[in-house]
């Protein structure tokens, strides 16, 4: 089974995406782009000119895909607006459709199973959907089913019952199917039916697409898991390296998206449990807070960073040198608010949401200013211990999955010994790899600096002896093993040693509280915003503890102060405080005997 | 949140019991013990608070027994009790006036001490309040734990302090170089070291609360700790600079409450029935002018004046320096409506003297909001002090409420309007460089002074 799984690699991809269409659109684009991704990496290897057609199908179904997005985004009890491509012109690709269709195998058959999931989310159960535009959607199914059906039947049809079922149950055309699929059918209905009536916030429930679960419903629910995280992780791996090659401008926007994100998921979380008590300013004081303590954060780093052209604009200038106070100033509004905001009834719940929002403020917003400030430091800083952590997370759950026994923590019954010593291990060999091909590459090395002339940021620099090949001595109990006596390391691998040690050991001690505190909140995921993997903090919890290690790190082991940075600050010094300065760095050089070499030189 | 807390999990054990599940069940059941525990409590209290279950804990803290001294008490026993109070209060705050005065004769050295001393006594105060929230379910570790993150932060923080200003010392001494160097990461590995612990002493049972007192902790260090840490900061800047907004903040309070006490009608906040707007108004005026006159005072001492610093060659903190513009005596003109008032063209003041109308206004207009806060926070928790360290006026967090926003204020103000960069500071990093970089950096700075012409 797995293996006819990985040849329909694509469509699942896009299952999972449009399976999350009415709540999230930016996962199901991620989700199709994996899916085109995958068409593409399976090109070569398509039989017989089959390949050649799987990247236009794929991408053509992306487009109808993104279409049905435009469409549907919100409630999902609204009724789909019409996409740009409305159904008459679906009719003219239909041709188009159908002739990649033949020629690429189940490949193509995305519009289908999106019209499928959607028939399943949104039209057939909604008894709100006129009966013109049900019928158009049904134009739209028997379209797909043509498409994927009638060429490849069977197999399509075993893969994906839902799809089939929900054409066969609204088109006259497919009555003489059998009866045990029927059944199937009518199952799927009764789950969406049941699905709808649940409550408008539905505590995250397993979010996995029906369509999915159909098709992995022969596995076992152990592996059925395995499958979702696998395809889901890839796809957001390959995002990652989109987002990367982008580079450290969008890599900065994304920290602040991932932030922004987490900060409402906890924020979320608190507002359901004390929702119903209507606490006035709540959620409009917790975003303020985040406004403030963001503008603060931002506002040093930029001052930091683009120092030069903080100095060349005016009113920039003033925001910087007045920027503490400014933020002061904002924060202490927010707190007036909230005292003011006070009201007898419900004062204990409110300073327990000024603790909240406190203290996610300073798990979130602190972390990300300090990822941020790693990422200027060199993108190789920013880069290993993110894939470190992530690394060890996937690493930690294969070998708990394959070899897993012993279970580690009672907060976590899934995470076991076995994982958690494997993923020490393998992270170990992954952060020295990684280290020694992203050594190689200057502009993973270098400082992010932002350059006057050009309004851009460079990575350009003479690499540091950090990544610069060394020879070292390998150990006499090694040197006997291998047979070699010296071995050539870039030093920056042996840092990546204590990164991922770090990653792997402290690392999800992040994840524990973490799930810990899902416990004490009784909720399973922070929130559902990717299938099989939760919110984006679920995803995060153990890249939080990280930041701050890397940061710390850098500035006890790596270097001092920036030298460049120095000077900047004794050029805002009073003269005769400069002077001052001058002499006693004199003074302290000549002790030390460095300085006169330099006279004589002069 | 009733249906989530219905969802298994792990249930404090009182929970289960407390747990009504209908809304207007729990309305009856709930009214019921609260009519045989406290008669006084509102019956909305009961939908402001998270669980019934820690509702009903908060009586359970002891009404502070009243603890003024023997003597006291015979000597006024002929007063009503509103005149009563006003004396013990009163010598009280001339007590503590004079302790203040006595500290701060004492030096620099003591005052830190003293802000370190108040620091932990506030913090033990307000973990005191949530241990005795709490305390029945016996949580693991949670005293420890607080006081070992205390016992961090502080740490941390103190180590900064003694970096920039002992910087001298430091680089003298070879071991405490090494600690100075990895600092940060001593400090975190500290830190990290409690957040495991705390991670592994997680108990099914009561996971919930385990983590509110985590969140208790860390907002009680984030207020309390950073902002004693800002206060020692400013007392290095010059000890005016600690002086000054603490009894502005303080001379705020008293004449608040003569203002309020004599004149009082009509109320301010519903937080605080005793705070009336005639006392906030009057506050806001003598406070003012008592800033503008002991800034006069204060600037004419060099001892008050000067940043404080630490001398190696005596061992001791110094505070000598040539007092910078701001403590000189400049001519001002006033603006012509004074001018026909005082019939004076020019005033000579200390500009530091314009700042103190800054610092004062801050104190007697944003101050009471750290009290409002506190006062809130003491309601929420339905404590009538934080302890009762001091007779008639509580604990001493009742007596710093409204001093915690002021020390960032005075740190952000000295950072944003009085100088840049500490020079010590430079100085102090640019002797960490490795030694290419310093030649590197001298060379660079020998040219720009020569072209500016200093040298």
């Amino acid at each position: 089974m797995p293996r006819s799984l990985i040849s329909t690699w694509p469509q699942q991809g896009l299952i999972l995406s449009s399976g999350r269409v009415p709540s999230l659109s930016g996962v199901g684009v991620l989700g199709s782009c994996a899916s085109v991704l995958c068409a593409m990496v399976r090109l070569p290897r398509g039989r017989s000119g089959r390949g050649v057609w799987q990247a236009p199908a794929a991408i053509l179904s992306f487009i109808v895909f993104i279409d049905f997005h435009r469409g549907h985004i919100g409630h999902p009890n609204n009724l789909p607006r019409q996409g740009v491509l409305s159904p008459l012109k679906t009719r003219a690709w239909r041709p188009v459709l159908r002739v990649t269709s033949v020629r690429a195998g189940p490949g193509p058959c995305f519009p289908g199973l999106v019209a499928a999931s959607f028939c399943r989310k949104f039209s057939l159960t909604s008894p709100r959907l006129a009966v013109p535009q049900r019928s158009k959607l049904m134009n739209m199914f028997s379209m797909c089913h043509v498409s994927c059906g009638k060429e490849h039947g069977s197999q399509v049809l075993e893969s994906f019952p839902i799809l089939c079922g929900s054409c066969r149950r609204h088109s006259a055309s497919f009555s003489q199917e059998s009866e045990s699929e029927a059944k199937v059918d009518g199952e799927t209905a009764s789950d969406s039916e049941s699905r709808t009536e649940s409550a408008p916030l539905p505590v995250p429930a397993d979010d996995t697409p029906e369509v999915l679960n159909r098709a992995l419903s022969n596995l076992s629910s152990r592996w059925k898991n395995w499958w979702v995280r696998g395809i889901l992780t890839l796809a957001m791996i390959a995002f990652f390296f989109i987002i990367i090659y982008l580079g450290p401008m969008v890599l900065m926007i994304i920290v602040m998206c991932v932030q922004i994100k987490c900060f409402h998921e906890i924020i979320t979380i608190g507002y359901n449990v004390y929702h119903s008590y209507d606490l006035p300013w709540f959620r409009t004081l917790s975003w303020y807070f985040l406004l403030c303590v963001n503008y603060f954060f931002y506002g040093e780093t930029v001052t930091d960073y683009f120092f030069t052209l903080v100095q060349r604009e005016e009113p920039l200038r003033i925001l910087s040198k007045y920027h503490r106070f400014i933020s002061f100033t904002l924060y202490l509004i927010g707190f007036c608010m909230f005292v003011l905001s006070l009201v007898k009834k419900h004062y204990r719940l409110q300073f327990y949401m000024f603790g909240w929002t406190h203290v996610t403020l300073l798990i979130v917003v602190t972390q990300s200013h300090l990822v941020i400030h790693n990422l200027f430091e060199g993108m190789i800083w920013f880069i290993v211990p993110i894939s470190c952590v992530i690394c060890n997370d996937i690493m930690a759950y294969m070998f708990g999955f394959f070899f897993g026994r012993t279970p580690l923590i009672k907060l976590s019954p899934k995470k076991t010994w076995e994982g958690f010593i494997g993923g020490f291990f393998a992270t170990v060999v992954f952060g020295l790899l990684l280290s020694y091909v992203m050594s190689g590459y200057r502009c993973f090395v270098c400082p992010v600096e932002y350059n006057n002339d050009t309004n851009s940021f460079t990575v350009d620099c003479e690499p540091s002896d950090l990544f610069r090949l060394q020879e070292y001595n390998i150990p006499g109990v090694i040197q006997s093993v291998i047979g070699w006596k010296t071995v050539r390391m870039y030093p920056f691998q042996i840092h990546s040693i204590a990164l991922s040690t770090f990653a792997s050991l402290i690392g999800p001690f992040g994840g524990f509280f973490a799930s810990g505190f899902k416990r004490a909140f009784k909720i399973k995921d922070f929130a559902n915003t990717i299938p099989g993997h939760g919110g984006i903090m679920d995803r995060f919890d153990c890249q939080y503890l990280m930041a701050t290690f890397v940061n710390v790190y850098i500035a006890s082991f790596i270097r001092g102060p920036n030298p460049s940075k120095l000077i900047q600050q004794f050029l805002t010094l009073r003269p005769d405080q400069q002077l001052h300065i001058f002499n006693t760095l004199q003074s302290h050089l000549i002790d030390k005997g460095m300085l006169t070499s330099a006279i004589e030189d002069e | 949140m009733l249906g989530l807390r219905h969802r298994g999990g792990c249930p404090g054990p009182g929970e289960v019991v407390a747990l009504p599940p209908l809304e207007g069940e729990a309305a009856g059941g709930d009214h019921e013990t609260e009519s045989t525990s406290d008669k006084e409590t509102d019956i909305d209290d009961r939908y402001g608070d998270l669980d019934s279950r820690i509702d009903s804990d908060i009586p359970e803290i002891p009404p502070s027994s009243d603890r003024t001294p023997e003597i006291l008490k015979k000597a006024l026993s002929g007063l009503s009790s509103r005149w009563k109070n006003w004396w013990i209060r009163g010598i009280l705050t001339l007590t503590m006036i004079s302790l203040f005065f006595l500290i701060i004769y004492m030096g620099s050295f003591m005052l830190m001490l003293l802000v370190l001393g108040i620091q932990v006594k506030c913090f033990h105060e307000i973990i005191t309040i949530g241990y005795r929230v709490y305390h029945s379910y016996d949580l693991p570790w949670f005293r420890t734990l607080s006081w070992y993150f205390l016992l961090c932060v502080n740490y941390f923080f103190y180590g900064e302090t003694v970096a920039d200003y002992f910087a001298t010392f430091v680089q003298r001494e070879e071991q405490l170089q090494f600690l100075i160097r990895y600092h940060r990461f001593i400090s975190f590995a500290l830190y990290l070291a409690g957040f495991c612990m705390f991670v592994l002493s997680l108990v099914k049972k009561h996971c919930r609360l385990q983590f509110y007192m985590f969140a208790w902790t860390h907002v009680t260090l984030l207020i309390i700790v950073t902002q004693s840490h800002l206060v020692i900061q400013s007392l290095f800047e010059g000890m005016i600079w600690f002086l000054l907004p603490i009894s502005s903040v303080i001379c705020n309070d008293i004449t608040a409450y003569l203002f309020g006490f004599f004149f009082g009608r009509t109320p301010l906040i519903k937080l605080s029935p005793k705070k009336t707007w005639e006392g906030f108004i009057g506050g806001f005026f003598s406070t003012v002018v008592f800033g503008f006159i002991a800034a006069y005072v204060l600037s004419k001492y060099q001892y008050f004046v000067c940043p404080v610093e630490y001398r190696s060659d005596v061992n001791s903190f110094v505070t000598e320096c040539e007092p910078s513009e701001l403590f000189q005596l400049q001519n001002y003109s006033l603006p012509p409506f004074l001018k026909a008032v005082l019939r004076q063209e020019r005033v000579s003041l200390y500009p530091f003297q314009l700042h103190s109308i800054a610092l004062s206004t801050f104190a007697s207009l944003i101050g009471p909001f750290g009290g409002f806060f506190a006062s809130g926070f003491k309601r929420a928790f339905k404590i009538k002090d934080f302890a009762n360290t001091i007779p008639g006026h509580g604990g001493i967090m009742d007596r710093f409420d409204c001093q915690y926003l002021m020390a960032t204020f005075v740190h952000v103000y000295i950072a944003s309007f009085i100088r840049g960069p500490n020079p010590s500071k430079v100085l102090q990093q640019l002797l960490v460089l490795q030694p290419e970089h310093q030649l590197n950096i001298y060379k660079t700075l020998k040219i720009h002074l020569i072209e500016k012409g200093i040298l």
